[in-house]
Formats: C-alpha cells, structure tokens, sequence
C-alpha cells in the first residue's frame, strides 16, 4: 500500500467501554422499529397498524438525518471526539429507515400495484419529492465504506453533501403530507434542521 | 329473490357475519356486560350498555359486512376538537363535556331556538343501522349506529322554501377541548348539506353504536352519519343546526379547497392529492397480529356502495368540478 493513501486517520483499537459504544447504539438505533413489529404482533399498535408503521419508519428516518447532522457540531461544540466514530452508522440508519419507509408504502400500502403507485408519483409532490429524497440516499449509502472514501478522494466529501439538500426535501416531503394546520413537528425538525446548518455557516464565515 | 335496493352488490358470501356467529358475540357481550354489573368493580363500563337502546328497531337495509370490533371503533378516531392522533380523541375523551346539552335550531324555519338534547330527542324512536364508513384518508369501517332519520328531526322545526341547506356546528369549548387550543382547523367545526341530502332516508342523526351510547370520542351525545360521503362530513357532538339559503362554509373546505369540496361524496375516480381514493383499508378486525401488516386494500365503491340510493341527488352535476 503506498504511503499517501495511509494519511487518512484510522479509527481506534476497540477496548473495553469504548468499545462497546458502537454495538450499544447499533442495538439502540434498531429499537423503534423492533419495538414497533413487537407491537403489530401483540395487536397493540391500533387499528390501522400499515398507517402507524409509515409514520413511524418515516420519523425515524427523518430522525437519523437531523442526528447524522449533529454529529459534527456536537464534536467540536462539547468535544466529543468519539461521536465522529458513530457518524457513519448514523447516516446508514437514516437511509435503513428511510427504505423501510419507503418500502411500507410499496408493498404494505400499496400492495404493489404499479398502477396506483406510478398515479400517485405523479400526482402527488409530495410523494415525489419522498421517491427523490430515498433516491439520493442510495449513493450516499453506497459509498459509506472505507473503500469508497479512497477511491472518492476529495469528491466523496461533495458528493456527501447532498445530505443537506436532501434533508431538507425530506422536511419539505413530511411539511406537504401533514393534513389542514398540524404543522407543528414537521416545522420543530425544519428549526432543528436551520439550526445545524446555521452553525454550519456561522463556522464558514468565521473562517 | 329480488334484491333489497339498500343492500350493495359487491359483498362476497365470506364477508357475511353468519347469524349463528353474530348471535353469539352479542350473548358474549351481554354475558360480560353482565359479569362486570355483578362484580360491582366497574361501574363505568356497565352502565355503557345503555338502557334507552333494550329494544332497538332493526333497520332492515343493513349491510352484513363483518362490523368493526368495538375496541377500532373507539380508539382509533378523526376527532380534532380531541387532539390530532388517532388514539387522542379516546385518550382526551373525558375533556368533552356532554351533560347538559342543547341544541340551537336557526335560520329559516318556523321554530327556531335553543333546544334541550332531550327535547331533541324525545319523539324519535330509535332503531340499528350498519353503514359503511368511508374516511377520506383510505381506510374504512363498518359501524352499528343507533339513531334515527335526520329527516325526522328537520321537519319538527318547519324549515320554509329558503332552506336550500342545513348547516352543522361542533361544540366550542376552547378552555377545556385539547385541539381547539390551537389553530388546526378553524373552530368551531362546520359542516353543511344540501336540503335534499339531509332530507335523504340514509341520513342518519345518530345517538350510539354498537347498542350503546356514543362515547366522547365518537361524537356524543349527537352526531350525523352521512355514509356516502367522506366521513368528516358526519359532524360530531353538535351544538346548533341552521337552515340556510346559502351554501354554507364547512371546515376543511375553508382549510383547503383544493382538496375538500362541499359535497365530499365518496368517489373511486376522483383522485385526491393526498390519498388515492381507488382503494381502500377495511378496519374490520379480521387479520390480527402481523397478518394485519400483510392484509389487502379493498376497491372504493361509488358513493361507498350506495349509489342507487343516492345517484339521483346529483344527475346535474360534474363530479370532477364538484368533488
């Protein structure tokens, strides 16, 4: 292996309580829809148990953005170093939600039935603007894995940043599918969202 | 055998409830209801078996489709005055205060006033009918409501020749109603009818379901059922009924007209931009567990299933430009 491909930093040994912060938040960021299946089974999440899945699968996707997103400024804000390690499984759960969301609607909602689904793609936007938001997610996903960040070189971390745009599709997709007024948690993850890029920018300007 | 002109075509032999079944469940009930009464240890849920329904009048158009479990139909509800989720309005139920009651009758009629829900309700006998219920966001239910004709009620106050609609009001109680503390929808909810659809025999003033009376969450102590629209067309707990010359404003038309029109009948092939109104999820309790994940959408009927019914009332209008 040649030497310049060696300066990326290498993650730590795992040892001992460090070590088990990872599969500890695996496990973590797999509850709520553990949870949830747990739930259908037991006949304890309502009447309509496809509609509360969708909603679900889609929060947590939504979520794992925003957290994926505070990943770097808790770092440099409360200098938890270890958080960076975690970003990467973050994003990945992001997208796992987001497929799931996705998926639900396919197959569950929709049974499969390409007529309805194409219809409802078209007509729509937000649902269009779902299908974007899943489809820009794939490459990321893609190449969240060593290899790709060396073959990628500096364009990994463009490519990477459609997460911004992309997280704001997703607010946009939840703020058009809320029905008469009920705005107030699509617009809680909209400030959450303006905050993580505020701080973002205001970094950008001071340097 | 000639074919009862309120029953729908499209029902399968398996959807039937067979009596023998249906029988037993309501001994089960009663049995229960029985055991709780004696016990003495929930005194709230044995008197729910209400004594005005002991000799309910059976409608005999009812659909025989498997009925909702009582558990769905009460705990999974579209009652924003309760708060916005669907297990809100169960949760927040005691919130609503049903005693006492009035009802204002206005508008053009010889007699307006404020109305006691008994003198409301005194001459009606009441008798069972099982609808379907078509919600706009593409699930459904089938519900024994106890009621009787909204006809019945409309004529006791004379409506005169300027009662070209009816309009409906919610109750408004900002101080104590979760949802109305804030701005969801405008409030007090509104709802309105053509003259002729509220005089229609399928619409229905409703006081119970399931033999009982209504709980909080599902409208008490009065509601309208109007089976082949959108259901939020059957305005809950109502508190003022007006005769009016005019169209009427109705709630989610004024929230968004592009989606909720005034006439809100239920339509397979007019598409909605939410929700595709082809099909639609039968909440009947029949798949539990996971098989519930797995269970399939059924086709919307035209006009929910009673469009020889109700077809005639609109022969003159386009239901593209009226949805």
């Amino acid at each position: 292996m040649p030497a310049s491909q060696r300066s990326l930093p290498m993650p730590q040994p795992l040892i001992s309580a460090k070590g088990l912060i990872k599969p500890a938040t695996f496990l973590l960021c797999l509850l709520p829809v553990a949870l949830a299946v747990y739930a259908v089974s037991q006949n304890r999440l309502g009447a309509n148990p496809v509609e509360s899945l969708l909603q679900l699968t889609g929060d947590w996707g939504l979520r794992f953005l925003l957290v994926t997103l505070a990943v770097t400024p808790l770092q440099f804000i409360f200098k938890w170093a270890w958080i960076a390690r975690l970003r990467r499984m973050l994003g990945l759960f992001a997208f796992f939600y987001a497929v799931l969301h996705m998926v639900i609607w396919l197959v569950l909602d929709h049974g499969l039935r390409w007529d309805l689904i194409v219809q409802d793609i078209i007509e729509k936007k937000f649902i269009a603007v779902g299908v974007v938001v899943v489809a820009g997610l794939i490459p990321l996903a893609l190449t969240s894995n060593r290899f790709s960040i060396r073959k990628l070189g500096t364009r990994w971390k463009t490519l990477h940043r459609i997460i911004y745009p992309l997280t704001l599709l997703a607010v946009v997709h939840y703020l058009w599918q809320v029905k008469a007024n009920d705005i107030y948690e699509p617009l809680l993850y909209l400030v959450v969202l303006m905050i993580l890029l505020g701080w973002r920018f205001y970094r950008l300007l001071k340097h | 055998m000639k074919k009862s002109r309120f029953q729908s075509k499209k029902i399968s032999a398996s959807e039937i409830t067979p009596e023998a079944v249906f029988l037993k469940r309501r001994q089960f009930l009663a049995a229960a209801g029985l055991a709780i009464g004696a016990t003495g240890m929930l005194p709230s849920l044995a008197t729910a078996q209400d004594s005005r329904f002991d000799s309910l009048a059976k409608w005999p158009h009812s659909t025989e489709e498997t009925q909702t479990p009582w558990d769905q139909a009460t705990s999974y509800n579209n009652f924003y005055e309760l708060g916005t989720d669907k297990g809100d309005p169960k949760k927040n139920a005691r919130r609503l205060v049903t005693d006492p009651w009035s009802v204002e009758i206005a508008g053009e009629c010889a007699k307006p006033g404020k109305y006691t829900l008994e003198d409301i309700l005194k001459p009606h006998a009441y008798e069972e009918r099982v609808y379907r219920l078509r919600c706009v966001e593409a699930w459904s239910m089938v519900i024994p409501w106890v009621g009787f004709p909204l006809a019945d009620l409309l004529k006791r106050f004379e409506p005169n020749s300027n009662a070209k609609y009816v309009s409906f009001e919610t109750i408004l109680d900002k101080k104590r109603l979760p949802g109305q503390q804030y701005p969801v929808l405008q409030w007090p909810y509104v709802e309105g009818l053509r003259i002729d659809e509220a005089m229609h025999p399928l619409t229905l003033m409703a006081v119970g379901l399931y033999g009982k009376a209504l709980p909080n969450q599902n409208g008490a102590p009065l509601r309208l059922v109007v089976p082949w629209k959108y259901g939020f067309k059957s305005i809950k707990s109502i508190v003022k009924i007006s005769f009016v010359e005019e169209q009427p404003d109705t709630s989610w038309n004024l929230s968004a007209p592009r989606e909720y029109g005034f006439y809100s009948n239920v339509n397979p092939t007019v598409s909605h931009p939410r929700w595709s109104q082809a099909q639609e999820r039968r909440l009947d309790g029949k798949s539990t567990g996971l098989a519930a994940l797995f269970a399939e959408k059924q086709d919307t009927l035209m006009y929910n299933g009673y469009e020889e019914e109700v077809a005639g009332l609109y022969t003159d209008l386009d239901l593209r430009k009226h949805f």
